[in-house]
């Protein structure tokens, strides 16, 4: 019997679908043949494995949808949100929506100004060969149709929704990289041309809440900025698991990072190609990992979870090849920003606590860490 | 640890919470939580750990419950409430020795012994980490297909259309891939953590 159509018995056969003269003679080939009876076996204990995944990650959503409804009511003493709650609860459950409508507002002067900047003259000798990795702006002409039938759906929801929801979610995010957090207190490194010209910045963490940031470093010879969550809703995290390393990689060293080209978080992993970056540029070095608009400022890691670059740039005629700014320079900026008392409490993680790990756990640990940066 | 004599039996009400929990029924999930939260809460918050810690101790605590009653048993030989704090105390008591700490100072709540339940929980919980690698592994289309047709059962057809296949063969030679896929995801790591 083929494969398809003996798993395709198994499961009628489990879920008792068979009819009495087939389940006979299934339960005959059962004792028969050992093959087919691991193969009930294995399969009743893998779907039980995924109904009770199911169960309990439904119980999960309803026990946090609990706590937040039983805070709100004051029916238990977790602490509530601060401010207007309801406002920020409704604002979560129609962002999606406000930000469409903030979208369609913003995207004609997006595009101009995009075609502006996609037209003007960078530095020339980098222009043809060498690109940032800011997400696509070209790509915003074809959503807006897109865009807009949705839209007409939606218009009538957000007319409910627009005078409760804060005045800032009408801020039309679109483009965006990746930023890592080097502060348990909120700061975030990025690449200054993620952050350039933006009015205002926004970070998206793993499971999907947008905070507010602003920019306090930037740096765009370096290409790197500093950015500061200045979100209420953001809290302290306890440490980080990454450590930031002084000097850069060797050689030919693994490396691998993790950025927001999409929605979601995507890994990539390659080696150290060159101690020097375009040109012999000595700010950065060569690496060679998958790199796509959007990776801009994401973590470059080694196997021990050590933080050697940033991903900023990649090269157009070279399948593959990408530069990251050296870490170090994520040492001077900070320096740098220090000189202002009020940021004198800058502390970057020293030790990583990855070291020795596999790789799905260390993926798993940094993910939380690394964030999607989005400007207006 | 001493059980009181005179601790209280689980009256009906309280079977009828747990039935409900066993359901994933919100009105039940609320009353137990509003009716022990605040106990796990001051526990966690009283031997320093902050009311994130506690609301994750909490509900992981109400996760072993869950499971507890999920194997058909409504009958704790104890109260809701004496059940979750235990458990709860265990998990916390878990969470400080990975930083180092021994002892935790609790007030005057009552406890029972909930070994058997914390040995199944942590095996439970492995395998609910070693299925979302696995489904987070996937990618789509494969989860959402596999996810409508063994979670919310949806019928072949149904797929077909939804996602776009020509017909429903089509949509079932992508689900048994996805399926194969899966299986081989979940049980390298079950294998891996079993060695």
């Amino acid at each position: 019997m083929e494969d398809i159509k003996l798993i395709e018995a198994v499961e009628r056969y489990i879920s008792g679908q068979m009819s009495p003269d087939e389940r006979v003679y299934f339960e005959q080939l059962r004792k028969t043949n050992a093959e087919v009876d691991q193969m009930v076996f294995e399969h009743t204990f893998f779907l039980q494995q995924m109904n009770r995944f199911d169960d309990v990650k439904n119980l999960k959503a309803t026990l946090n949808e609990t706590h937040i409804h039983l805070g709100e009511k004051g029916l238990i003493k977790a602490p509530r949100l601060k401010g207007k709650a309801k406002v920020v609860y409704l604002y979560n459950r129609y962002k999606k929506v406000t930000a469409i409508a903030a979208s369609i507002a913003g995207i004609t002067a997006l595009t101009i100004s995009a075609l502006v900047w996609s037209l003007s003259p960078g530095k020339p000798a980098n222009k043809q060969d060498i690109e940032n990795l800011s997400r696509d702006i070209r790509n915003i002409n074809q959503k807006v149709s897109q865009v807009q039938k949705q839209n007409q759906v939606l218009n009538q929801k957000i007319d409910g929704v627009k005078d409760q929801a804060p005045a800032e979610s009408n801020i039309p995010f679109i483009t965006g990289g990746t930023g890592f957090l080097i502060d348990t207190k909120g700061y975030i490194v990025t690449n200054a041309h993620v952050v350039k010209d933006a009015q205002h910045v926004a970070v998206q963490s793993s499971n999907g809440k947008d905070l507010f940031a602003k920019v306090i470093y930037s740096d765009i010879e370096k290409d790197i900025a500093i950015l500061k969550i200045t979100d209420k809703n953001y809290k302290p995290v306890s440490s980080i698991p990454y450590s930031i390393r002084r000097n850069g990689g060797d050689l030919a060293e693994a490396i691998f990072t993790m950025g927001y080209p999409r929605n979601d978080i995507v890994y990539g992993n390659g080696y150290i190609a060159s101690k020097t970056g375009y040109n012999g540029d000595t700010l950065s070095c060569q690496i060679t990992i998958p790199a796509n608009k959007g990776n801009s400022g994401s973590p470059v890691l080694n196997k021990n979870g050590e933080v050697i670059g940033i991903l900023s740039k990649k090269e157009n005629t070279v399948e593959g090849a990408a530069f990251a700014l050296r870490s170090k320079y994520i040492f001077e900026a900070v320096n740098e920003l220090q000189k202002d008392s009020s940021y004198k409490n800058i502390k970057l993680p020293v030790a990583s606590t990855l070291k020795g790990k596999e790789r799905t756990q260390q993926v798993n640990s940094i993910s939380g860490f690394v964030f999607m940066v989005k400007v207006d | 640890m001493v059980l009181k004599t005179d601790q209280l039996k689980p009256d009906s009400s309280e079977k009828a919470l747990l039935q409900g929990l066993a359901r994933n029924d919100k009105k039940a999930v609320e009353t137990i939580y509003k009716d022990n939260y605040n106990l796990v809460q001051a526990l966690v918050v009283n031997n320093s750990g902050t009311s994130d810690d506690a609301k994750d101790i909490f509900q992981e605590a109400m996760v072993v419950l869950y499971e507890k009653v999920q194997s058909g048993t409504f009958e704790l030989n104890c109260q809701i409430k004496t059940f979750i704090y235990s458990v709860s105390k265990r998990l916390w008591l878990k969470r400080l020795m990975q930083q180092n700490r021994f002892s935790i100072s609790d007030g005057h709540a009552e406890s029972v012994s909930v070994d058997e339940e914390m040995e199944e929980h942590e095996k439970r919980d492995t395998e609910f980490t070693m299925m979302e690698r696995a489904m987070n592994g996937l990618g789509e289309p494969c989860k959402s297909l596999l996810e409508a047709f063994y979670l919310q059962k949806k019928s072949m057809q149904e797929i077909a259309s939804s996602f776009g296949y020509t017909n429903s063969e089509n949509a079932k030679n992508q689900k048994y891939k996805c399926l194969m896929r899966l299986k081989k995801l979940f049980f390298s790591q079950y294998k891996n953590e079993s060695l």
